[in-house]
Protein backbone atom coordinates (compact mmCIF):
# COMPACT_ATOMS: atom_id res chain seq x y z
CA UNK A 1 0.00 0.00 0.00
CA UNK A 2 1.58 3.31 -1.12
CA UNK A 3 1.78 5.58 1.99
CA UNK A 4 2.77 9.54 2.03
CA UNK A 5 6.65 9.54 2.33
CA UNK A 6 8.57 12.27 4.77
CA UNK A 7 11.75 13.21 4.07
CA UNK A 8 13.92 12.63 7.19
CA UNK A 9 18.02 12.52 7.89
CA UNK A 10 17.93 8.99 7.48
CA UNK A 11 16.15 9.14 4.48
CA UNK A 12 12.25 9.18 2.83
CA UNK A 13 10.29 6.79 5.69
CA UNK A 14 6.50 6.21 5.45
CA UNK A 15 4.24 8.82 7.53
CA UNK A 16 3.05 7.67 10.86
CA UNK A 17 -0.42 6.83 11.46
CA UNK A 18 -2.90 10.09 12.83
CA UNK A 19 -6.61 8.17 13.32
CA UNK A 20 -8.10 4.83 14.09
CA UNK A 21 -11.84 3.82 13.93
CA UNK A 22 -12.01 0.30 15.62
CA UNK A 23 -15.07 -1.40 15.12
CA UNK A 24 -16.12 -3.91 17.87
CA UNK A 25 -18.67 -6.26 16.02
CA UNK A 26 -18.67 -8.83 18.93
CA UNK A 27 -19.23 -8.99 22.52
CA UNK A 28 -16.64 -11.93 23.72
CA UNK A 29 -13.87 -10.85 26.12
CA UNK A 30 -11.52 -11.47 23.52
CA UNK A 31 -12.94 -9.16 20.88
CA UNK A 32 -13.52 -6.53 23.31
CA UNK A 33 -9.86 -6.06 25.21
CA UNK A 34 -8.43 -6.26 21.40
CA UNK A 35 -10.26 -3.32 20.65
CA UNK A 36 -10.14 -1.45 23.94
CA UNK A 37 -6.10 -1.99 24.03
CA UNK A 38 -5.70 -0.95 20.57
CA UNK A 39 -7.93 2.14 20.91
CA UNK A 40 -5.67 3.01 24.30
CA UNK A 41 -2.69 2.15 22.33
CA UNK A 42 -2.68 4.49 19.88
CA UNK A 43 -3.84 7.23 22.05
CA UNK A 44 -1.16 6.45 24.35
CA UNK A 45 1.09 6.73 21.04
CA UNK A 46 -0.11 10.47 20.26
CA UNK A 47 -3.40 9.38 17.77
CA UNK A 48 -6.84 10.07 17.26
CA UNK A 49 -9.04 7.35 18.52
CA UNK A 50 -12.70 6.55 17.75
CA UNK A 51 -14.45 3.49 18.34
CA UNK A 52 -17.62 2.05 17.30
CA UNK A 53 -19.78 -0.49 18.54
CA UNK A 54 -22.39 -2.53 16.87
CA UNK A 55 -24.44 -6.12 16.96
CA UNK A 56 -22.78 -7.42 20.06
CA UNK A 57 -20.17 -5.16 20.73
CA UNK A 58 -23.09 -3.07 22.31
CA UNK A 59 -22.48 -5.16 25.12
CA UNK A 60 -19.16 -3.51 25.85
CA UNK A 61 -21.00 -0.34 26.28
CA UNK A 62 -24.25 -1.70 28.02
CA UNK A 63 -23.77 -0.66 32.13
CA UNK A 64 -24.96 -3.31 33.29
CA UNK A 65 -23.15 -5.90 31.00
CA UNK A 66 -19.62 -4.34 30.18
CA UNK A 67 -18.03 -5.68 33.27
CA UNK A 68 -19.45 -9.31 32.97
CA UNK A 69 -17.93 -10.07 29.26
CA UNK A 70 -17.84 -13.77 28.62
CA UNK A 71 -15.66 -15.75 26.35
CA UNK A 72 -16.21 -18.89 24.74
CA UNK A 73 -15.74 -22.59 25.94
CA UNK A 74 -17.97 -24.59 23.58
CA UNK A 75 -17.14 -24.21 19.98
CA UNK A 76 -14.18 -22.24 20.68
CA UNK A 77 -10.96 -24.92 19.57
CA UNK A 78 -8.32 -22.21 19.84
CA UNK A 79 -9.55 -21.93 24.23
CA UNK A 80 -8.04 -25.06 25.86
CA UNK A 81 -8.24 -27.55 22.82
CA UNK A 82 -7.68 -30.53 25.48
CA UNK A 83 -11.19 -29.76 27.11
CA UNK A 84 -14.16 -31.59 25.81
CA UNK A 85 -17.00 -30.31 24.65
CA UNK A 86 -19.12 -32.04 26.98
CA UNK A 87 -17.05 -30.66 29.96
CA UNK A 88 -16.59 -27.53 28.49
CA UNK A 89 -20.45 -27.08 28.27
CA UNK A 90 -21.31 -27.71 32.05
CA UNK A 91 -23.27 -26.09 33.76
CA UNK A 92 -20.86 -22.62 35.21
CA UNK A 93 -18.16 -23.96 33.32
CA UNK A 94 -18.36 -20.54 31.11
CA UNK A 95 -18.66 -17.98 33.16
CA UNK A 96 -15.90 -19.57 35.76
CA UNK A 97 -13.26 -19.23 32.92
CA UNK A 98 -14.72 -16.14 31.69
CA UNK A 99 -13.89 -15.14 35.64
CA UNK A 100 -10.40 -16.27 35.38
CA UNK A 101 -9.65 -14.58 32.41
CA UNK A 102 -10.66 -11.77 33.85
CA UNK A 103 -8.64 -12.40 36.80
CA UNK A 104 -4.95 -13.09 34.36
CA UNK A 105 -5.79 -9.38 33.11
CA UNK A 106 -5.87 -7.70 36.21
CA UNK A 107 -2.75 -9.12 37.22
CA UNK A 108 -1.25 -7.74 34.08
CA UNK A 109 -3.16 -3.92 35.45
CA UNK A 110 -5.22 -4.26 32.70
CA UNK A 111 -8.52 -2.63 34.17
CA UNK A 112 -12.07 -3.86 33.70
CA UNK A 113 -14.02 -2.70 30.57
CA UNK A 114 -15.94 0.07 32.41
CA UNK A 115 -12.64 1.72 33.95
CA UNK A 116 -11.09 1.07 30.52
CA UNK A 117 -13.55 3.37 28.68
CA UNK A 118 -13.11 5.70 31.41
CA UNK A 119 -9.33 5.65 30.64
CA UNK A 120 -9.95 5.99 26.78
CA UNK A 121 -12.32 9.33 26.99
CA UNK A 122 -10.11 10.64 29.64
CA UNK A 123 -7.38 10.23 26.73
CA UNK A 124 -9.48 12.20 24.00
CA UNK A 125 -10.84 9.08 22.60
CA UNK A 126 -14.18 9.02 21.67
CA UNK A 127 -17.39 6.05 21.74
CA UNK A 128 -20.01 5.44 19.49
CA UNK A 129 -22.67 2.89 19.16
CA UNK A 130 -24.35 1.82 16.26
CA UNK A 131 -28.36 2.85 15.62
CA UNK A 132 -29.55 -0.10 13.55
CA UNK A 133 -27.70 -2.56 16.43
CA UNK A 134 -29.65 -0.36 19.20
CA UNK A 135 -33.02 -0.46 17.58
CA UNK A 136 -33.00 -4.09 16.34
CA UNK A 137 -31.74 -5.07 20.64
CA UNK A 138 -34.52 -2.69 21.24
CA UNK A 139 -32.06 -0.74 23.50
CA UNK A 140 -32.01 2.92 24.34
CA UNK A 141 -30.06 5.69 25.77
CA UNK A 142 -30.19 5.14 28.90
CA UNK A 143 -28.99 1.44 28.81
CA UNK A 144 -25.48 2.52 27.78
CA UNK A 145 -22.58 4.03 29.71
CA UNK A 146 -22.53 8.00 30.30
CA UNK A 147 -19.22 8.60 28.21
CA UNK A 148 -20.76 7.41 25.10
CA UNK A 149 -20.57 9.97 22.69
CA UNK A 150 -23.77 9.53 20.23
CA UNK A 151 -25.62 6.55 18.63
CA UNK A 152 -24.71 6.97 14.89
CA UNK A 153 -25.63 5.41 11.40
CA UNK A 154 -23.51 3.79 9.37
CA UNK A 155 -22.76 6.97 7.03
CA UNK A 156 -21.61 9.04 10.18
CA UNK A 157 -19.26 6.04 11.49
CA UNK A 158 -17.45 6.46 8.15
CA UNK A 159 -17.01 10.44 8.83
CA UNK A 160 -14.84 9.20 11.93
CA UNK A 161 -12.83 8.38 9.32
CA UNK A 162 -12.44 11.26 7.75
CA UNK A 163 -8.73 12.41 6.75
CA UNK A 164 -5.52 11.34 5.41
CA UNK A 165 -3.48 8.98 7.65
CA UNK A 166 -6.60 7.38 8.95
CA UNK A 167 -6.95 3.41 9.91
CA UNK A 168 -10.13 1.81 9.78
CA UNK A 169 -9.65 -1.69 12.15
CA UNK A 170 -12.40 -4.01 12.09
CA UNK A 171 -13.17 -6.71 15.07
CA UNK B 1 24.09 4.29 20.15
CA UNK B 2 24.02 7.92 19.68
CA UNK B 3 25.22 10.31 21.57
CA UNK B 4 24.03 13.89 22.82
CA UNK B 5 25.59 16.76 24.37
CA UNK B 6 23.08 18.78 26.99
CA UNK B 7 25.46 21.76 28.79
CA UNK B 8 28.84 20.07 28.18
CA UNK B 9 27.63 16.30 29.38
CA UNK B 10 28.18 13.83 26.55
CA UNK B 11 24.90 11.61 27.47
CA UNK B 12 24.54 8.20 24.88
CA UNK B 13 21.04 7.96 24.13
CA UNK B 14 18.79 4.85 22.19
CA UNK B 15 18.30 5.22 18.80
CA UNK B 16 14.90 6.87 19.61
CA UNK B 17 16.06 8.99 22.05
CA UNK B 18 15.80 7.83 25.91
CA UNK B 19 19.01 7.87 28.05
CA UNK B 20 20.70 4.52 28.10
CA UNK B 21 21.81 5.21 31.67
CA UNK B 22 18.78 6.74 33.62
CA UNK B 23 21.54 7.32 36.60
CA UNK B 24 22.82 10.73 34.38
CA UNK B 25 19.41 12.28 34.90
CA UNK B 26 19.18 15.97 35.92
CA UNK B 27 16.36 18.50 36.21
CA UNK B 28 18.35 20.29 33.83
CA UNK B 29 18.55 17.35 31.71
CA UNK B 30 15.01 16.59 31.33
CA UNK B 31 14.12 20.60 30.96
CA UNK B 32 16.57 20.09 27.58
CA UNK B 33 15.00 16.86 26.86
CA UNK B 34 11.39 18.55 27.22
CA UNK B 35 12.30 21.81 24.96
CA UNK B 36 13.28 19.18 22.25
CA UNK B 37 9.48 18.33 22.60
CA UNK B 38 7.99 21.76 22.83
CA UNK B 39 7.43 21.28 26.27
CA UNK B 40 7.65 23.42 29.27
CA UNK B 41 7.95 21.94 32.78
CA UNK B 42 5.86 23.20 35.90
CA UNK B 43 6.22 21.86 39.37
CA UNK B 44 3.31 19.86 38.15
CA UNK B 45 5.28 17.91 35.54
CA UNK B 46 8.58 17.33 37.84
CA UNK B 47 6.09 15.74 40.10
CA UNK B 48 5.31 13.26 37.28
CA UNK B 49 8.53 12.53 36.36
CA UNK B 50 9.47 12.03 39.71
CA UNK B 51 6.90 9.26 40.24
CA UNK B 52 7.79 7.75 36.75
CA UNK B 53 11.42 7.69 38.28
CA UNK B 54 10.31 6.42 41.52
CA UNK B 55 8.46 3.54 40.32
CA UNK B 56 10.82 2.31 37.88
CA UNK B 57 13.80 2.31 40.56
CA UNK B 58 11.39 0.22 42.62
CA UNK B 59 10.73 -2.26 40.00
CA UNK B 60 7.60 -1.82 39.19
CA UNK B 61 6.09 -1.71 35.52
CA UNK B 62 4.81 1.67 34.30
CA UNK B 63 1.02 1.43 32.96
CA UNK B 64 -1.21 4.70 32.06
CA UNK B 65 -3.73 2.88 34.32
CA UNK B 66 -1.39 3.09 37.07
CA UNK B 67 0.01 6.75 36.87
CA UNK B 68 -3.86 7.48 36.65
CA UNK B 69 -4.12 5.83 40.28
CA UNK B 70 -1.48 7.44 41.62
CA UNK B 71 -3.40 10.56 42.94
CA UNK B 72 -0.85 12.19 41.34
CA UNK B 73 -2.24 12.89 38.40
CA UNK B 74 -5.42 12.35 36.31
CA UNK B 75 -5.14 10.42 33.19
CA UNK B 76 -6.96 13.88 31.76
CA UNK B 77 -4.18 16.30 32.94
CA UNK B 78 -1.48 13.65 31.91
CA UNK B 79 -2.12 13.47 28.17
CA UNK B 80 -2.51 17.31 28.80
CA UNK B 81 1.28 17.76 30.40
CA UNK B 82 2.87 15.84 27.84
CA UNK B 83 1.10 15.65 24.65
CA UNK B 84 1.46 13.48 21.88
CA UNK B 85 2.19 10.24 23.53
CA UNK B 86 2.03 10.95 27.27
CA UNK B 87 3.69 7.51 28.86
CA UNK B 88 6.34 7.49 26.14
CA UNK B 89 7.35 11.64 26.24
CA UNK B 90 7.24 11.58 29.69
CA UNK B 91 9.63 8.34 30.30
CA UNK B 92 11.99 9.97 27.64
CA UNK B 93 12.01 13.27 29.72
CA UNK B 94 12.68 11.29 33.12
CA UNK B 95 15.51 9.54 31.61
CA UNK B 96 13.96 6.77 32.34
CA UNK B 97 13.89 3.58 29.54
CA UNK B 98 10.79 3.39 26.79
CA UNK B 99 7.68 1.78 28.26
CA UNK B 100 7.17 -1.54 27.43
CA UNK B 101 3.60 -2.05 28.21
CA UNK B 102 0.36 -2.55 26.14
CA UNK B 103 -2.13 -0.30 28.76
Amino acid sequence: MEQPAVSSATGTKPAPLKKVLIIVSKGTLENVYAGLVMANGALMEGMEANMFFTFFGLSAIEKDKQDHLHTATVGNPAFMPQIPTMLAGLPGFESFASFMMRKEMDKLDIPPVSEFMEMIVAGGGKLYGCKLAVDMFKLSREDFIDDLEDIITVGDMYALAAGEGTQIIFI
Amino acid sequence: MPEIQIEGTQLEVTDEGYLTDPSQWTENIAQHLAQETGIELTEKHFEVLKFLRDQTEAGVPLTIRRIGKSGIVSIKDFYALFPGGPLKVSSRIAGIHKPASCV
